[in-house]
């Protein structure tokens, strides 16, 4: 059945006819969710710009946010793609699973870097009387940033669980599918903290 | 904290259904109570029952390897649907509690107003969270895939993992029966109202992670939906050639993709500010409950069309089976569904116009609803033009699909008065608002999916439903509809408010009489299900129809045997045209054994689905009733059983193709001993799913 293109409808990638497609489709549907998850960010940031002046006479962007702090977790999380990035070039051409393992790694040590400084941001805003019970802003705020630093959490998780089944079973075709899906979580993680960055801080303060 | 309040969190003997009797025996809180007890003795009763009978017969085991644990889509699908029927019994008998209670409810009645507030807080949200859409769902996952010509869902585990999700739920809303009370703030749950400050109790939580674990299972059939329609189809099954039910599953689950997360955020900010302390909807301190007002109908406006479209799905397929005629407009009937999915997303603020935005605003989003009529409009032409000339038989599906376009036009005309603002003023949060919705969800939601399980009945478990206890429950539901809510405008046009518990004007009386009547009649019809099912299953050796195809339709599902067998189909089918499967009978070249058979893999079972809906309705309950240990333990097992999920390689087996070949031919042997039967004696012993070839013929010029 080759050459006919109604063989193979929609968007199987591959001219595959009686098997099916497995890697576009769960790429695809990885896709998908991640499409639904922009939702759920979306909907929080047109929150937080409803609530960002709903102070209540307590504390603002001014007050509350550090840029410095900020900066660093930017570079940190921007880094931590990139070097993601090269992981799953190393995955493509093949380059042994050590290679892998080790830009993992390094991606893992950035997250870590940006997570801390993420909580110590906070922990300096509940100082400073900003804490999510105070005011509407807060609690828009804490509600956006922190479900921002839970994602990379859990992506955090979801990669020492691939590092360890490389480590213990080597690279087969479901931890291939797990990095490539994995590397589409942590760059939409990034798209959205440079959301965040640009209108949450940078908005805040001027 | 002392170790009781660690081990049980707010859990205490207050909340018994009984014990405010027992405290304080009034008149009224021993009614009540004596109601509230014996719903939960009744849930206990049911579920010790049904356990009892398991042991008694041994099928634990059976139950656990063939159904809990299976990953086939069409039962999940089968499940699915029980599920609805089970929670569609519960709400239905609230339902005419409240109306004998409003028909009553002259000066007082004999339900106090917090009791009524849980009857239609819990009506609303089962009957859209957990009848609704567990039909829906079933019935899509039991069609679609065979629609379509594929073996199984593009996820099948993550399938079984949404149906554990939504019983966790629906398990959640059946337990607030028996501990502690259920939210009083309707279905919609809007702050402030449904905050800590007027609402302390466990109420609002139950609401709020029962609606959360549904909502979280129906984004995952969403995207699993939309990837299977996408990747799945048949070779030749171009978008133009899917079936129209196909169709509107694919407009459905991309709703659900993009409709389903509003919903998240808005129950889980609600839960922050419940639990935590944030200031999202509260009165004070910056809160503005708008945000959940556009929030919950980002969600719940494209809800209705989720709801809606598998509906039109399913009368796409019923009316041109039984008016013996393909159907008319296909492309304007996929152009309309395509045109509702884009639209629903642009009118939810007409479920708020009253609340102060400008009049521009309201107009802008009165044109918008106005302008659904269009699309919809379209589909009624269609339906009618494809009975034109056609044979049609007045079988069950049909005559739902009948009233359904008198009835649902109705409750469309109402909707149109509605979305114009300065008549919305008048009768918003009325009676009118009530029968509006329930006119259109009844006959286009309920009657559909109704129409469906009569119509696909026989494909899944290979006999046909006894027609005159059908008949007879459809006739019940199409009166009774009309005797319950038609009075419910007129008297929304009065000024009766929805939700209330009493009244003290003379004048509603009547027309709550009757809307008492006509929800008895419903109740009747629902007894009418039962003892047909049971009377099908009693003479299902009767009504056999195991060459699979009872109603001589044309969509592929019809062209394998009924049941069909759990790969579907023996070989892939290739697609040519439209309405596949009445093109090949046309041509002679359905029932012709395919050259060569091959091994199948098909996924094992898994009990990913089973262990999540455990652990996920333990981890809501221990949030509702902050027993936070509980909490921990389930999200860690969650945590750690989609970590094992993950480790898991061999998660195939393989069917050979020796047996296929073999289930194949003993079918087609049954096939050809059949003998085929004309339209006319369709729901006649001798269907036994072999449709008269010639008669075919016939239809086709």
């Amino acid at each position: 059945m080759s050459g006919n293109t109604l063989d193979n409808p929609g968007f199987r990638l591959r001219a595959s006819y009686h098997h099916v497609d497995r890697e576009g489709e769960v790429m695809f549907g990885f896709w998908v969710f991640l499409m639904s998850d922009a939702i759920i960010f979306g909907l929080i940031f047109a929150t937080y710009a409803t609530m960002v002046r709903a102070t209540a006479g307590g504390p603002g962007p001014k007050q509350l946010f550090d840029i410095g702090s900020v900066a660093i977790e930017t570079s940190a999380l921007l880094l931590s793609s990139f070097t993601y990035g090269l992981a799953s070039l190393a995955l493509r051409y093949h380059a042994g699973r050590w290679a892998v393992i080790a830009w993992l790694a390094v991606t893992l040590v950035l997250a870590f870097v940006f997570l801390w400084f993420e909580v110590h941001d906070f922990l300096t805003m509940f100082a400073h009387g900003g804490s999510p019970d105070r005011s509407g802003f807060t609690s828009a705020f804490f509600g956006l940033v922190p479900l921002h630093g839970l994602h990379v959490t859990s992506g955090c998780i979801w990669m020492v669980v691939l590092i360890v089944r490389m480590l213990r079973k080597g690279i087969d075709e479901d931890v291939r599918l797990g990095v490539q899906r994995l590397a589409l979580f942590w760059h939409f993680l990034d798209i959205v903290w440079i959301a965040i960055f640009s209108l949450v801080y940078l908005g805040g303060l001027v | 904290m002392s170790l009781t309040q660690f081990i049980f969190g707010r859990l205490s003997l207050h909340s018994l259904p009984f014990w405010s009797a027992i405290q304080h025996p009034t008149i009224e809180n021993i009614v009540n109570d004596t109601i509230a007890s014996g719903a939960a003795s009744m849930v206990i009763v049911g579920a010790v029952a049904t356990a009892g009978l398991i042991t008694y017969f041994g099928k634990w085991r059976y139950l656990w390897t063939e159904w809990l644990t299976s990953v086939d889509h069409k039962r999940i699908g089968i499940m699915y649907i029980v599920v609805a029927f089970v929670m569609l019994s519960r709400a239905l008998i609230e339902a005419v509690l409240m109306r004998t209670q409003q028909a009553f409810g002259l000066g007082g009645g004999f339900l106090s107003p917090e009791h009524f507030g849980e009857l239609f807080s819990t009506h609303g949200t089962i009957m859209i969270f957990f009848m609704a859409m567990p039909f829906l769902i079933g019935l899509i996952n039991f069609v679609m895939p065979q629609q379509i010509g594929t073996r199984d869902v593009s996820f099948p585990v993550m399938n079984s993992i949404s149906l554990g999700l939504t019983v966790a739920g629906a398990m959640l809303v059946m337990i607030s029966l028996v501990v502690g009370k259920f939210s009083t703030g309707g279905w919609s749950g809007y702050p402030p109202y449904t905050e800590t400050t007027f609402n302390p109790g466990v109420g609002p939580d139950y609401w709020i992670w029962a609606v959360s674990l549904s909502g979280i299972g129906t984004m995952l059939t969403g995207i699993n939906f939309a990837v299977t329609i996408y990747k799945r189809r048949a070779p030749g099954m171009t978008l133009m050639r899917m079936p129209l039910f196909t169709w509107t599953a694919l407009c459905t689950s991309i709703l659900m993709i993009f409709a389903m997360p509003p919903l998240t955020v808005a129950t889980v900010l609600l839960a922050l500010d419940r639990y935590l302390g944030f200031h999202f909807f509260t009165n004070g301190l910056g809160g503005n409950m708008m945000n959940f007002a556009n929030l919950f109908w980002l969600f719940g406006h494209p809800e209705v069309y989720i709801l809606i479209l598998p509906a039109f799905g399913v009368y796409s397929e019923v009316i041109p089976a039984f008016s013996g005629k393909i159907i008319y407009g296909y492309t304007s009937l996929v152009l309309a569904t395509m045109v509702i999915a884009l639209l629903s997303f642009t009118v939810w603020l007409h479920h708020f116009f009253t609340m102060g935005q400008s009049a521009a605003v309201n107009a802008t989003f009165g044109i918008a609803t106005m302008m659904i009529g269009i699309p919809t409009g379209v589909k009624i032409y269609d339906w009618m033009l494809t009975m034109v000339r056609g044979r049609i038989r007045f079988t069950v599906p049909m005559v739902y699909s009948l009233g359904f376009m008198m009835l649902f036009v109705i409750g469309g005309m109402s909707g149109i008065i509605l979305a114009n603002p300065s008549i919305d003023y008048q009768v918003h949060n009325t009676l009118f608002l009530v029968a509006h919705f329930h006119n259109v969800l009844i006959p286009g939601l309920l009657f559909g999916m109704l129409a469906g399980y009569h119509f696909w009945f026989p494909k899944a478990f290979g006999f046909r439903l006894n027609e005159r206890w059908g008949m007879a429950s459809a006739l019940c539901w199409i009166f009774g509809f009309m005797f319950a809510f038609f009075p419910l405008y007129a008297l929304g046009l009065l000024g009766f408010p929805r939700r209330t518990v009493a009244f003290y004007n003379p004048i509603y009386v009547p027309y709550l009489a009757i809307a008492l009547f006509g929800g008895v009649i419903i109740l009747a019809a629902l007894a009418c299900l039962v003892i047909q099912l049971v009377v099908s299953v009693i003479q299902r050796d009767q009504n056999r129809v195991p060459a699979g195809d009872p109603w001589n339709a044309s969509a592929l599902e019809w062209s394998v045997a009924a049941p069909a067998p759990e790969y579907n189909f023996a070989v892939l089918p290739e697609v040519t045209a439209r309405d596949a499967f009445m093109v090949a009978k046309e041509h002679g070249t359905a029932y012709l054994p395919p050259e060569r058979f091959t091994d199948i893999e098909m996924p094992k079972n898994s009990p990913m689905g089973m262990i999540l809906c455990i652990t996920g309705a333990f981890a809501a309950f221990g949030l509702v009733w902050h027993i936070w240990w509980m909490v921990g333990i389930a999200m860690l097992a969650t945590i750690g059983a989609m970590i094992w999920h993950g480790s898991l390689r061999d998660y195939e087996r393989i069917i050979p193709a020796q047996e296929i070949r073999e289930d194949y031919m003993r079918w087609l042997k049954l096939v050809h001993d059949a003998h085929p039967v004309s339209r006319d004696h369709e729901i006649e012993h001798d269907n036994a799913g072999l449709a008269d070839l010639h008669e075919t013929m016939e239809a086709a010029e």
